[in-house]
């Protein structure tokens, strides 16, 4: 049996796992995987953590991708580092920049078995601010401005490519190669938020082509995290990679509330496995229906008979989810097109509207700024001309 | 430990004696095992449980003919797994002792 078949059927830990600390956010993405915003009331405490991370350890674990939210923003963030280190669960965290002063740069660079991945959406503000939102492009640089002074080596640049930061990469790399750092881009998915922006934002049938072109010149110098091998259809040479779908098999995702999902990009119910708070997080990987579930061999349905499949493995199961299409068809993004006759179809047939995330952490709507002449009335009821100024 | 080992991995040499580098764990898996080293970050994978258990009982024995004999290697795959640990000591997930 080949590794990738061992893979498909699950091993009795994962090979890595998501780990999301906090709902709670000083940005507002506009693609944000898991509609971070505000804290939920409900989030592991801090022992509840070193619990995890005990397990974890036992299970042999080596790696977690913490994210968020901004994890930075939780006060026991940096305990849960040097814990999770001290008990050989080597971590690399996922963060906007914002608590990443010269002096944390400084111990993070001094401290063995620690990652920094740095997002940014852009290589120029105008293109990174529309979605992360006014300044973070000013934050992100000055991260790693303090990161590459303080001598850490090989931090990660996080690129969600969209259509309008494909022209960029070229950019990206040159960012990269400039800190000493090490580029990653990785898939928009049309998931918590994303899902309002998936339409607008994801990168063209064209510009598909060139993430892929660009990939296979790009080579093991460029990250992935394997989430591009949808367009392993487009060309004979495969990218580097593991090229499947993990979800529930050898990856997973522990969410700020404890609940374990099968994967960062799904983020709903339908996807939820259990909680570790009630037997731990390795009854609920071993036991879980649905990653049993998932650990069978997959029929591929609709695409079985497509020559491609061997390649694409029909995709991202979190991208058909959200966009409404069958698990067992094509991904949205299919680069033989096939799936463009079933998204038409999605919301006018039987299966009505594509699922919509259904766990929000988002903080309310900003407050808009201008002149109350411009401003719409309160509620439809309220015509007065001075509603809003009291 | 002499510090002539600093920086290049050395050259393998079948008849020294290796050990599983001190940075990196191993986690048994049925095709194998999973291999983290802690100090590059990087993941790979020993694809024989054969290959592990040689990995794993270099640190007992002299060097790599005696270490294949103890796990009993047959003739005809020495010449794999030998080359297979040299490949191991590039990538830094065994080193000289």
């Amino acid at each position: 049996m080949k590794l990738v078949d061992h893979f498909q059927h699950g091993l009795d830990a994962p090979i890595c796992l998501t780990w999301e600390l906090t709902y709670a956010c000083n940005l507002a993405c506009t693609h944000c995987l898991s509609s971070s915003g505000r804290r939920d009331p409900r989030e592991l405490t801090t022992a509840e953590c070193e619990a995890v991370i005990d397990e974890l350890q036992r299970m042999q674990v080596f790696y977690v991708n913490i994210g968020g939210g901004e994890p930075t923003v939780r006060p026991d963030f940096w305990h849960l580092l040097d814990y999770a280190v001290g008990h050989y669960v080597g971590v690399k965290f996922s963060t906007n920049g914002v608590r990443l002063s010269p002096e944390r740069a400084r111990s993070l660079a001094a401290t063995d078995y620690v990652d920094v991945q740095i997002s940014m959406d852009g290589a120029t503000p105008e293109v990174n601010d529309a979605v992360r939102g006014p300044g973070s492009y000013a934050m992100a640089m000055a991260a790693m401005e303090n990161l590459a002074a303080a001598g850490f080596a090989g931090f990660k640049i996080s690129v969600v490519m969209t259509r309008h930061n494909v022209p960029q990469l070229d950019q990206f790399k040159a960012i990269a190669d400039r800190f000493g750092a090490q580029l990653r881009i990785t898939r928009l998915r049309p998931s918590g938020r994303g899902a309002d922006v998936w339409d607008e934002l994801h990168p063209t049938a064209e510009q598909q082509l060139l993430i892929y072109q660009w990939l296979l010149e790009h080579g093991e110098d460029v990250l992935t995290g394997d989430s591009f091998f949808h367009l392993n259809a487009l060309g004979s040479t495969p990218l580097p990679g593991l090229n499947l779908c993990g979800a529930g098999r050898v990856v997973c995702l522990i969410d700020p509330v404890g609940d374990v999902y099968a994967c960062p990009f799904a983020i709903h119910d339908a996807f939820k496995a259990g909680n570790v708070r009630a037997a731990g997080f390795g009854s609920v990987w071993r036991t879980s229906s649905l990653f049993a579930d998932l650990r069978r061999p997959q029929t591929g349905g609709a695409c079985a008979s497509c020559s491609a499949f061997d390649s694409c493995r029909g995709g991202c199961m979190a991208a058909k989810f959200f966009t409404g299409l069958p698990l067992d068809g094509p991904d949205p993004e299919c680069v033989k097109g096939n799936a463009e006759r079933a998204l038409a179809l999605v919301g006018a047939g039987a299966g009505g509207a594509p699922p919509r995330p259904d766990k929000d952490h988002s903080r309310a709507a900003p407050v808009r700024l201008g002149m109350p002449s411009a401003r719409r009335p309160d509620r439809p009821c309220d015509t007065s001309p001075l509603a809003g100024l009291g | 430990m002499s510090t002539e080992d600093s920086g290049a991995a050395g050259r393998f040499d079948p008849g020294r004696p290796y050990r599983l580098s001190p940075t990196v764990s191993l986690r048994p898996e049925p095709f194998g095992a999973l291999v983290y080293d802690f100090a590059t970050r990087r993941l790979s994978f020993l694809k024989t449980p054969e290959l592990v258990r040689v990995v794993g009982e270099l640190a007992d024995h002299p060097d790599v003919p005696s270490t294949l004999d103890a796990v009993g290697v047959p003739a005809g795959q020495r010449a794999r797994y030998t080359a297979a640990l040299a490949g191991l000591l590039s990538a830094g997930t065994i080193q000289a002792r």
